[in-house]
């Protein structure tokens, strides 16, 4: 029926999408190549038309230019034919929050005309496959981010697709999930299906066969990762200085023309050098017991190299000097959680958390999704009173002195919660008045955030309408604006691409540097590396704390010589699952 | 603390206006009513359409016909000739009334015996019947007090002088206009305020708000000002249409008025915030508006007299702000409603502003723990 | 046109299954749903009670004052006329100052006012004795005041001369007498037309506001992508919203029916057959006209808004329900010759009052079938399997 070869299951030639006649293409010109049996990743920075092409290949959109054809079918014409062959997962998974785990499977059962013996066959396979057995009466809404990410895929399976189209199936999902998430990928690549595989993060992007990597619609590079890794091959280096700050170093670093990228990574600083260049000497970034030695590249060295390097604005954050500042040494306690409990009926969502959080750190607040993360983060914001125990910042109680204590704190939500009908100035205007910026300090203040994070260009434009690196900064800037001691972040970077996330912690390390304190959750384990220290939150308990490189130090050993933070993360876990102290 | 809550109010103000959607509700059915509503809510009968059977050959039954043919009410008049297409008629819709003429009809009344004719009405329509059936009856008295009396002298013409005050001409939009007033403000108030912290929970910026150093009463103060705001100028909008385009008089004192619909609003607003405390996503705060607003509004006296209900009914009307508030709004513009009067209706509102203030302020402060 | 849409929409045995699954979950979805048990559960109820007791346009008790300057047998004897109808609630006074205030409070709506002459002109037969001042500020109640006032006035007039004087009756009934029957409803109860058009009114909010919300819904939740990807036709998805609405509907038409019949007695003398045919058409008609505003808004705060206005005001207001379509002016007129639930109201109130007259049954039933077919096709038309 087709001409295309048994293993190629999309052949994308010069294909075209623009909306809008005036519009920049989001796909522009592209080819492509899917083959059975492996994983193509498609990566690329925000806007760069990832789920475009997804929509392209499931025959949601019809290209306006170029030929494609996906498992032999014409998207235009066979439209019926195509959609019974492939699978395809949105983001946010296409669930109905409001059946359960069975009533949705049943739906597309039906949909996809699975009856009879085979039915049962295939759920009894695909609960156990996604260990969603125990749920299946369980609404979907109930179900955490990385069951609900299974549901998806199972109800993406209950016919065996010859193509199945995952679109950023990992945002907002924890390292475990996300690890189980790829086994099951990998068990159906065995069985001979293709995949393609949407992200942001690139350590999946190693993960692929093969990958495309879209910038504003173009293909920058399509092939193995592995090739693009090469091509850095030697530029990659860590510096690591026993005395000097690591962010010190990285901001020196990034000071110096022949580096393309600089970032945190454990206590050291990850450098990757301009071809041709060499590496800077051990003086030039720190003192001279700084030690720079050459490490594996990464794919994101080779992704940002690729996409030109890192912005290298140094953010004016930490030129200016703070004036709320009250006396004291690095050693002072800002934030402080004691005994934290919260109990939903007889669920305890978090048992008797403590931590204390220094001047000037950063201190990252991790955990699988549904651990207790979410409702310490808010009790801490005093968002969610305790059941016992209290929480402080700057030395004021949340729950007795609720207005001083919020006065004292930045806060910046996960969604950028900003007003998207008001224009980015109008947000700003908005935030000064409620933070108690004084009145005639206020545009100062304004012009000050203006500056810093480049919103001039976008002054009149709805927040909402502006590209997701902007909401974040503005976000940010709407966060500082009063100056506050704290900061605390709610997965500010979840589904940014690489080089605004680069952007967005060039600032926050500036403001650590002189002195702010900074609280974050992440699920994404390359910005834990940011952390000085971190909390691991799990069943409500903080089940083990430090620094990246302590954490990773705990669960080295055996097979894991050099183990990541993600490894680390859910070596921690499983250990507390098995250990002899759990609860359950 | 005033400086934060006015930068929330501004901010307030800003998103209604910014926002297509909110500033869509703010136009669209406000406008939509007044041109739609105030016409189609007529409390008259007008071009109705009546049918005659006529058994009758004489001529007193041509003239009394001739009447209603001279009626405007009647715009068409359909003759008849069996007692099957009167039932016909009446059954089909084709019209509201029949006029039965009996065979000896002019003979009686030229001999002075008493006449008789019936009018057949549709009861499907009985609220229109009634005041065509009130129209008849002017007429055949009019025809009545024409006829020559044998024996003594003239009849009285009528015995009854009815005399309309404040609307003399009985013109709907008179009534209709200011009813409107007082229901569009109802919902402005309520809308705004029911809408605008849901909409903030949707998009997450409540939390935004609450982390800030805003306190629940600071947040409070800040949604209930721009709903005031609001409410006031659409108001004001609304009366200068009734004023000018619909030419409804304003007898009474502004002032007063206004004094009325600041009390009210925040009687309504105060409902607003409540909903909104309850509601978790723009969408049950639309519903719960409108059950609120739906049986508020019926009740309101303005759909039918509140007299017409069960006592305990009334008894319940009592808690209902737009029953005084409409009679302020209405007394102001068709009846110059002295001050004192008007304070008679105004300090039942006051009471409910600061009981459902009071409730929407508790649920509040509960709700953001 | 090439879509995937109604090409292989031949009814076929996946296909039936298709939909059976797309009903299964949108019940499923129903059931879960606060707002739908809102809408479809206490809303209708709420209307049902609100024109069964709160909303009557029959006048009883209103209030009048009567000032009776000087008292006289003729004057007591009217007052207690007036004290004996049904119509109103009597206050007494001398003077008219009083009285006056309260009209302008909105405490009374009418004030009759026998002069301190009354006696003598009521026996020199001369002309209005008796004047009645009504409160123009609601015309309604104003006209039917002063109709009462005059039937009271009438009654009185002939039992005062047949009793006092002996006097023929003709000296004060007029020559012509005019008798009044109200067919179908003969005691005038609003109820039994404000109930049969109230249904109308919580079937276009079942019929429209509902289903207006549950294609939006799909669209904010992201699934609707999921369920395009799958090999679902166009017919197919639409069949899947539709009949679970329909079934709903009509169970609440019964209901309100039922209700209608058993608590407010109102009487129901025509078919079931006719009212379920009735009910399906104005269905057919109200469904594809939510799920359009739910299709071309993607919203469901817009699409709950285009629907209040576009379904629930006009069958409020411009449908006959409660205000005369025939008195409002013609732009007016002709506006509502667009709103199905116009069609509606008439066959509902003949068969609750009058039968099954086929000619009032026919015409409109088609007219609503006509509306259906239309919105359908603009439905089908506006339904897409792709994102563009």
């Amino acid at each position: 029926m087709s001409e295309t070869s048994e293993s190629s299951l999309v052949e994308a030639t010069s294909i075209s999408k623009r909306f809008g006649r005036d519009a920049r293409p989001a796909v522009d010109r592209l080819d492509l190549r899917v083959r059975a049996g492996e994983v193509t990743g498609l990566v690329g920075p925000d806007g760069a038309g990832k789920t475009t092409l997804m929509r392209l290949l499931a025959g949601l959109l019809l290209a306006d230019e170029g030929t494609l054809s996906v498992c032999g079918c014409d998207p235009q014409d066979q439209a019926s034919e195509l959609r019974g062959t492939i699978s395809y997962m949105p983001q946010r998974f296409g669930l109905y929050e409001d059946l359960t785990v069975q009533e949705n499977l049943d739906l597309y059962a039906e949909l996809r005309g699975v009856t009879g013996k085979k039915r049962e066959e295939t759920f009894d396979r695909l609960l156990e496959f996604t260990a969603l057995a125990p749920f299946t009466r369980r609404l979907a809404g109930k179900l955490s981010g990385g069951m609900k990410q299974k549901l998806g895929l199972a109800c993406a399976l209950v016919h065996r697709p010859r193509l199945m189209l995952l679109d950023e199936p990992s945002v907002g999902v924890d390292p475990i999930s996300r690890r189980e998430l790829w086994r099951m990928v990998y068990d159906l690549v065995d069985e001979g299906i293709g995949v393609v595989w949407s992200t942001a993060y690139l350590d999946e992007a190693e993960r692929c066969a093969s990958v495309l990597l879209l910038n504003e619609g173009q293909a920058l590079y399509h092939g193995p990762p592995k090739e693009l890794t090469a091509r850095v091959a030697g530029r990659s280096f860590l510096a690591y200085d026993p005395n000097e700050p690591r962010r010190k170093i990285l901001t020196e670093a990034l000071r110096r023309p022949e580096i393309v990228d600089g970032v945190i990574q454990g206590s050291s600083v990850r450098l990757v050098v301009k071809e041709g260049e060499e590496p800077p000497q051990a003086r030039e970034l720190g003192t001279a017991d700084t030690q720079i030695k050459p490490t594996p590249p990464r794919f994101e060295d080779a992704f940002v190299d690729l996409l030109g390097g890192a912005h290298k604005v140094e953010s004016p954050l930490g030129e200016h000097r703070r004036e709320t500042e009250t006396s004291g040494d690095g050693g002072q306690i800002l934030v402080e959680a004691h005994q934290l409990t919260k109990r939903f009926g007889d669920f305890t969502a978090a048992d008797a958390i403590t931590f204390e959080i220094h001047r000037g750190e950063i201190f990252g607040l991790l955990g699988p999704n549904g651990a207790g993360k979410s409702t310490t983060f808010k009790m801490m914001c005093g968002l969610l009173a305790p059941t016992a125990g209290s929480a402080k910042v700057a030395g004021c109680d949340l729950y007795r002195a609720g207005g001083a204590a919020r006065s004292r704190l930045g806060y910046m939500a996960q969604k950028f919660s900003l007003y998207g009908d008001l224009s980015v100035w109008q947000n700003l205007r908005f935030f000064a008045g409620i933070y108690g910026v004084p009145r005639r300090r206020r545009r100062e203040t304004i012009d000050r955030m203006i500056e810093t994070f480049s919103l001039d260009e976008y002054l009149d434009s709805n927040s909402g309408e502006l590209p997701l690196g902007f909401k974040q900064r503005l976000a940010l800037a709407c966060a500082v604006m009063h100056d506050p001691p704290v900061l605390f972040l709610d997965e500010p970077t979840s589904g940014v691409d690489p080089l605004t996330r680069r952007d967005f912690w060039s600032h926050i390390n500036a403001m650590v540097e002189r002195g702010v304190t900074v609280m974050v959750t992440t699920h994404f384990m390359d910005e834990a590396e940011y952390c000085d220290r971190i909390g691991l939150i799990y069943q409500g308990h903080v089940i083990a704390e430090g620094s990246p490189d302590e954490l990773k130090d705990r669960v080295r050993g055996g097979e894991r010589t050099e183990p990541t933070l993600e490894e680390a993360f859910i070596a921690l876990v499983e250990e507390y699952d098995g250990g002899p102290t759990d609860a359950r | 603390m005033v400086d934060r809550v006015v930068s929330l109010i501004v901010k307030e103000l800003l998103a209604l206006w910014r926002d297509r959607k909110s500033r869509t509700i703010l136009f669209v059915p406000p406008l939509f009513q007044m041109l739609i509503f105030s016409f189609a809510a007529t409390e008259e009968a007008k071009n109705v359409r009546m049918a005659v059977l006529n058994r009758d050959s004489g001529t007193a039954s041509r003239d009394l016909i001739a009447r209603f043919e001279g009626a405007p009410t009647f715009t068409r008049i359909d003759h008849l000739s069996s007692d099957g297409e009167l039932a016909q008629v009446i059954d089909s819709r084709q019209a509201l009334m029949v006029l039965h003429i009996p065979p000896d009809f002019s003979r009686d009344v030229w001999a002075g015996r008493p006449a008789k004719v019936q009018l057949v009405l549709d009861g499907r329509r009985s609220n229109a019947a009634q005041l065509v059936a009130g129209y008849s009856a002017a007429i055949v008295d009019a025809y009545n007090a024409e006829l020559p009396r044998p024996g003594r002298g003239p009849r009285p013409a009528s015995m009854v002088v009815a005399r309309t005050w404040f609307n003399p001409n009985l013109m709907s939009t008179w009534h209709s206009v200011p009813s409107l007033v007082a229901i569009l403000t109802t919902l402005m108030g309520l809308v705004v305020t029911a809408l605008s912290v849901a909409r903030e929970r949707e998009l997450g910026t409540f939390e935004q708000l609450l982390i800030s150093p805003l306190s629940p009463t600071e947040i409070i103060i800040g949604k209930t000002a721009p709903a005031l705001l609001v409410g006031v100028a659409e108001a004001s909008g609304m009366i200068l249409v009734g004023v000018f385009a619909f030419r409804v008089p304003l007898h009474g004192s502004l002032l007063l008025l206004y004094a009325a619909m600041i009390v009210y609003l925040f009687a309504v607003i105060g409902v607003g915030l409540f909903i909104s405390a309850l509601a978790k996503t723009q969408q049950q705060a639309i519903l719960g508006a409108f059950v609120f607003m739906v049986p508020a509004m019926l009740l309101s006296g303005f759909a039918s007299p509140i007299e017409n209900m069960p006592d305990w009914l009334q008894t319940v009307s009592y808690a209902n702000p737009i029953r005084y508030f409409m009679v302020v709004v209405k007394g102001v513009f068709l009846k110059d409603m002295p001050t004192v009067v008007a304070l008679g209706h105004i300090w039942p509102m006051a009471l409910i502003a600061a009981a459902t203030l009071a409730a929407a302020t508790w649920l509040f402060k509960r709700r953001m723990e | 046109m090439r879509d995937s849409g109604l090409k292989s929409a031949a009814p076929s045995f996946g296909s039936l299954r298709r939909v059976m699954g797309l009903v299964r979950k949108e019940s499923l979805q129903i059931a879960r749903d606060p707002s739908s048990y809102l809408i479809a559960g206490l809303l209708p109820l709420v209307l049902l009670f609100l024109f069964g007791y709160g909303v009557s346009l029959d006048l009883r008790r209103v209030e009048v004052g009567l000032v009776v300057e000087q008292a006289t047998p003729e004057t007591e004897s009217l007052v207690a006329a007036f004290r004996n109808s049904p119509y109103f609630r009597v206050h007494l006074a001398r003077h008219r100052q009083p009285f006056e205030d309260d009209l302008v409070a909105g405490r009374l709506k009418g004030v009759v006012v026998l002069a301190s002459d009354f006696g003598d002109r009521l026996g020199a037969g001369e002309t209005a004795p008796v004047q009645v001042i009504v409160d123009g500020s609601e015309p309604n109640t104003a006209g039917l005041v002063t109709f009462y006032v005059q039937g009271v006035w009438g009654t009185w007039v002939g039992e005062e001369a047949l009793s006092r004087t002996g006097l023929a009756v003709r000296n004060v009934t007029p020559p012509i007498s005019v008798e009044q029957r109200y067919w179908f409803n003969p005691e005038l109860r609003s109820h039994n037309f404000l109930i049969p058009g109230s249904i109308a009114i919580i079937m276009s909010l079942i019929g429209t506001l509902l289903t207006a919300l549950v294609v939006a819904r799909e669209w904010e939740r992201g699934t609707m992508e999921a369920l395009m990807a799958t090999p679902i036709t166009r017919l197919e998805f639409l069949l899947g919203k539709l009949l679970p609405y329909f079934v709903m509907g009509m169970a609440a038409m019964g209901l309100a029916a039922t209700a209608a019949v058993l608590l407010f007695d109102v009487p129901f003398r025509g078919s079931v057959l006719a009212l379920v045919v009735v009910s399906a058409a104005f269905l057919l008609a109200m469904l594809p006209l939510g799920l359009l505003i739910s299709t071309l808004t993607r919203n469901q705060f817009a699409a709950s808004q285009a629907a209040l206005i576009s379904a629930f005001l006009p069958a409020f207001e411009l449908s006959g329900f409660i205000f005369e379509i025939d008195s409002m002016p013609w732009v007016i007129r002709t506006i509502t010759h667009v709103l199905p639930a116009r069609y509606f109201v008439p066959c509902l109130q003949t068969l609750f009052l009058a039968g099954d007259v086929p000619q009032v049954l026919v015409p409109n039933t088609l007219a609503l079938l006509a509306f259906a077919t239309l919105l359908f096709g603009l439905l089908v038309r506006s339904t897409r399997l792709r994102l563009e």
